[in-house]
């Protein structure tokens, strides 16, 4: 963490407070808990493992360990690189946090499955996805079942693809989509 | 004014110069020249109608900016015409002198045109009219939503925090001005006690979920080898609990009150070892056979007294006894029909995730919780774990073979696994023959005595085996395989315990007729030893030493010890059967194979899959023991519970250590109502023996709570004629009376009839809804489809709308910013109606404002413009426009 001590003056506090009391959300707007983010305006994520509140720290535990943690930083980065803003990482929270409404973790679920960023869910998509939940221990011919099967399952438009409506209306039947999606913070 | 002009407006949008002139621009208005701004502000005649009137406008005029750009951009944010207006308001560029002013005017007015019409009330909250406040409330509310739908807007942060910023600040102005501001403070209350409240309770469910026994070695174990082995260890768990329940019940009301306040030991004979054995009591050897000092312990049935109450607490323990061993069935019965009933009741609810089971897996399986390397190396053995069992569902039910063949096969499978149990049907019915023979004869060997436990125990270790070989060729999917195993194997346990049965029972019957011998043998012995010559007959003789005294066979205890025997062994069997057959061969296997010609893993031992079938059947049958047994041995409970208790942690070991996931690792059926189903056959089969001893065999005459008595369940007639009340005796014998309960029984088959029918009609209701969603699913689907296809060779077209619509924007964007003059003028246009020339209205509304401005409505002249002039605001910012005062 260095010696440099950098606080938050009166008015990003504030900036952040506002957020905090109507999000419920975001990291706590302690200058102590979030001077690392504010040392590295633009950290990357996953490389950030001993954050001061012991909050992020779980939270970066959870990040460290998720198949997902490229495409999580990528979704939420402005530029699509992984490269996060600290108002990117305040995003990234809110929207992983548990209170936050179905719609805009559909949304930004959406966004991390799809990998080549086309805005549809593709084949390719799912294997990769496949890939990373399993580590790649399903054979060949079991991965090709298991992607047909979701495009046969989820697409309603009959496009070979999932567009994000098919996404939505996949999202919101599944039970435990809102338990598992989140970061406890 | 300058101060709270700045204030109300967003600081530095503005060059200075034009605030200035707005400033002057206002104050003129007013009817103060720019040099008179002072006096027209600060201190004008008292009473006069003006001052009311410059006051209320001041106090109003920030708001009323305020509430316009504000209002104007929460509102209009989302359509894209946020920027216009800043925009216009930054860009205005400062040209003439007299274009500025006029411009100025232009931008007064739309902001004016509110406060004119608050100014005709007085100042305050009470100066604002019912519209006004409607307004402002509508606006407030707008406000206030976006604040709480902010959430749901996938917008970045920065984004959201202006908005956000924007939003808060209107509403905290115009609370304050409708007299509404104190929420905050309620409701940032109100958010820390709801934070508070969703922490509690996610760690009251954790402590909950840390509660459950086992479950985090359940999990490991479901991940790795997949739901149906988890389903086993569920189901042990499940009978721990229940076994725990028993052992709180019989413990609680049988044991422990005989223990503490019962007659003590060695005081009457039934509770003494006799003479004959006592040497060898307390040897280990006669201890494991569960001879000796256990025998007369109580952990059985001979060691309880028939003294009707015992102790200072006068507790009747031979009812309690009774009460006991019924209740034990009685709970038993209820908690398995029970869990059976919310088996298929969860059942009814998972309709939908059927169509999105691999969806569902693939996008919502991860818990992006896990934040401990060791639970995301078991998630992702459970997700493909739990992947691979889907595969297999879905295999199987694409499956298309030659269904004669698969026929055949079955048909002769069960031909051959008939034979396998007939014919061991038949080695037991001659190993019990042999048996019997054994037992009349003296000094038989140990095989010879133990000859049916062993030949019991082989065919118990080889045929399930066999069973699974011959069932290979049937071709079922794993979990109908795994049933059809269950219940070949149960026919074959079935067998066992049932010749067992009927050896106990010629055992009971054997010892029941020596048993009246035996009563006169104890009668003359105790008469001679009374009457005997060659004693002091003044001096009562001490009586018999209780060893000394001769007693029956005590059948009961017989029954309970073999009992016990049979669930000892049992446990032993398993443990060496894991040890050897899953350890040593894992052992074996792994070690050996770096020194062996094959490939150990791979090829012929390889390791040993868990046996589900086996062991599910184990423990059911285990549990029919305990409940046949627990009558007459209290203390088997005990016994049990440790077991369940050591095979839980030995078994979750030898599985994680030795075992290797199935082949197809398939899913467990949701609800295991097929091992309940088992449960409480073997339950109703265990109730059977009991209730037929309990029932029509007379108790041993000196041991146990009911000897003396002529049948068990005389104890409940004693009680019922000694401790209660006449009437009830008679309403008891009344109860009893077969003419009520032949109808009884009547009225309960009608019941269970209709309730039958209902369920039925139900269900088949159910079958069709579900059938309706289907078929909706599919019109859905080929619907939408349709409309895809479409909207596919659409899509060029309106993506390219799409970008025509972007350069549009823009180019609105672009033509209205830098000309904001030009926008003014269509305004200006038709505000040439009213009569008042609008290109003069920057030098001659402050006039015709001061000519009318004693007049008290004071806003007629300048009304005209602003109203014509709302229109187009109207249009453009929706509900924030103002409408025409009244």
């Amino acid at each position: 963490m260095g010696n440099k001590q950098t606080i938050f003056t009166e008015e990003q506090l504030d900036n952040y407070q506002a957020p905090r009391t109507v999000l419920r959300a975001g990291p706590q707007p302690r200058p102590h808990g979030l001077q690392e983010e504010s040392h590295r305006p633009r950290a990357h994520e996953p490389h950030h493992p001993d954050a001061g509140a012991p909050g992020t720290r779980e939270a970066a535990a959870a990040g460290q360990e998720n198949p997902f943690k490229e495409r999580i930083v990528e979704a939420f980065s402005e530029d699509g690189e992984g490269n996060l803003t600290f108002n990117d990482f305040v995003d990234m929270f809110s929207v992983l946090c548990e209170s936050a409404p179905r719609e805009l973790k559909a949304n930004y679920a959406f966004k991390i499955y799809d990998f080549n960023t086309d805005n549809f869910i593709c084949k390719e998509d799912l294997e990769r996805t496949l890939a990373r939940l399993t580590k790649s221990e399903l054979d060949e011919d079991e991965v090709v079942l298991v992607c047909e099967k979701v495009i046969e399952e989820a697409d309603l438009d009959g496009d070979g693809k999932l567009g994000f409506a098919d996404f939505e209306d996949m999202i919101a039947k599944a039970p435990d989509f809102l338990s598992t999606f989140h970061i406890r913070i | 004014m300058h101060n709270r002009e700045r204030l109300g407006d967003r600081s530095g949008r503005r060059p200075s110069r034009k605030q200035a002139a707005r400033a002057e621009g206002a104050a003129g208005r007013r009817g103060a020249q720019p040099g008179q701004k002072e006096q027209a502000g600060g201190s004008p005649r008292p009473g006069s109608p003006r001052r009311k009137q410059a006051e209320c406008r001041r106090h109003l005029e920030p708001l009323g900016e305020r509430g316009r750009s504000s209002a104007e951009r929460t509102s209009k944010g989302r359509r894209k015409r946020d920027g216009r207006a800043s925009l216009k308001k930054q860009r205005a560029p400062p040209k003439t002198e007299k274009e500025v002013s006029r411009q100025e005017e232009m931008w007064k007015r739309p902001k004016k045109h509110r406060p004119p019409s608050l100014a005709s009330s007085a100042s305050g909250p009470e100066c604002l009219s019912e519209e006004e406040r409607a307004r402002i409330l509508e606006q407030v509310e707008d406000s206030k939503k976006l604040i709480a739908t902010m959430r749901n807007k996938p917008w970045p942060m920065t984004k959201k925090l202006r908005e956000l910023r924007e939003a808060q600040e209107f509403v905290k102005k115009y609370e304050g001005v409708l007299g509404k501001g104190k929420g905050k403070r309620l409701y940032a209350y109100r958010m820390l006690v709801a934070k508070k409240w969703v922490k509690f309770k996610r760690d009251f469910d954790n402590f909950k979920t840390q509660c459950i026994p086992w479950e985090m070695k359940i999990k490991d174990i479901e991940s790795h080898f997949g739901s149906s082995v988890a389903s086993y260890f569920i189901f042990l768990r499940w009978m721990y609990g229940v076994n725990l329940v028993l052992f709180g019940l019989i413990f609680g009301l049988v044991i422990i009150p005989e223990v503490l306040m019962g007659v003590p030991y060695g005081s009457i004979p039934r509770k003494t070892v006799p003479r004959a054995e006592e040497e060898k009591a307390m040897d280990f050897s006669v201890l494991w056979d569960f001879e000796g000092y256990i025998k007369y312990s109580a952990l059985f049935y001979g060691y309880y007294n028939n003294q009707r109450t015992i102790g200072w607490l006068r507790y009747r323990l031979p009812m309690a006894y009774f009460m006991v061993g019924v209740s034990v069935f009685g709970y038993s019965l209820m908690i398995v029909i029970r869990s059976m009933a919310s088996n298929t009741q969860g059942r009814a609810s998972d309709g939908e995730s059927a169509n999105f089971t691999f969806s569902f897996k693939m996008f919502t399986s991860w818990d992006y919780l896990i934040g401990n390397s060791e639970t995301a190396d078991n998630k992702y053995a459970s997700i493909t774990t739990s992947f691979k069992e889907s595969i297999v569902d879905e295999q199987e039910s694409n499956k298309e073979e030659n269904i004669h063949l698969t026929r055949f096969f079955r048909v002769l499978a069960n031909f051959l696994i008939i034979c396998c149990l007939c014919g061991s049907g038949y080695l037991i019915y001659f190993v019990v023959k042999r048996s019997q023979e054994f037992s009349k004869m003296q000094n038989v060997s140990w095989y010879e005595r133990n000859e049916v436990e062993i030949v019991m125990s082989l065919l118990g270790m080889f045929c399930p085996p066999l069973f699974e070989t011959i069932a290979a060729l049937e071709n079922y999917h794993p979990r109908v395989g795994l049933k059809w195993q269950l219940g070949r194997i149960f026919a074959l346990f079935l067998g066992n315990l049932y010749t067992f049965l009927l050896a106990l029972m010629d055992d009971v019957h054997l010892k029941l007729s020596n048993e009246e011998t035996i009563k006169n043998i104890t009668h003359w012995t105790l008469f001679n030893y009374y009457n005997s010559s060659g004693w002091n007959e003044s001096v009562p003789r001490p009586p018999l030493h209780p060893a000394d005294v001769p007693r029956g066979s005590c059948w009961e205890t017989a029954v309970g010890i073999e009992f016990m025997r049979l669930t000892v062994s049992d446990m032993l069997v398993t443990y060496i059967t894991i040890l050897l057959g899953d350890f040593l061969r894992a052992c074996f296997v792994r070690f050996m194979n770096y020194c062996w010609c094959w490939d150990l893993e791979a090829g012929f031992p390889s390791y040993a899959e868990f046996d589900i079938s086996g062991n599910v059947l184990g423990l059911i049958f285990n549990q029919g023991m305990i409940w046949m047994g627990s009558f007459y041995a209290p203390g088997l409970v005990g016994i049990n519970v440790l077991r369940l208790l050591t095979s839980m942690y030995f078994q979750c070991w030898a599985v994680m250590s030795s075992n290797v996931p199935h082949e197809r690792v398939f899913k467990a059926s949701r609800s295991n109502n097929f091992y309940m189903g088992l449960l409480l056959l073997v339950l109703f089969l265990s109730l059977l023996p009991v209730a037929y001893t309990i029932m029509s065999l007379p108790p041993s005459f000196d041991c146990g709570p009911f000897s003396g008595k002529n049948r068990m369940y005389d104890v409940i007639h004693e009680t019922i004629e000694n401790d209660f009340p006449t009437f009830l005796g008679k309403i008891f014998a009344f109860l009893a009376n077969p003419g009520l309960i032949i109808p009884a029984i009547l009225l309960m088959f009608l019941a269970i009839y209709y309730l039958n029918s209902v369920s039925k009609s139900l269900s088949r209701a159910n079958a069709q809804l579900r059938k309706k969603i289907q078929a909706l699913r599919v019109v859905e689907k080929s619907h939408k489809s349709v409309k895809g296809r479409r909207s596919t060779a659409e899509s060029e077209d309106t993506a390219k709308d799409a970008s025509q619509n972007a350069t549009q924007l823009q180019l609105t964007e672009e033509g209205t910013t830098p000309h904001p003059a030009s926008q003014n003028q269509t305004p200006g246009k038709k505000a040439q109606d009213p009569g008042t020339s609008s290109s003069a209205s920057g030098t001659t509304l402050p006039a015709s404002r001061h000519l009318s401005g004693a007049q008290p409505p004071g806003v007629r002249p300048d009304s005209g413009p602003a109203r014509s002039q709302t229109h187009p605001w109207r249009s453009a910012s929706g509900k924030s426009a103002l409408r025409p005062p009244h």
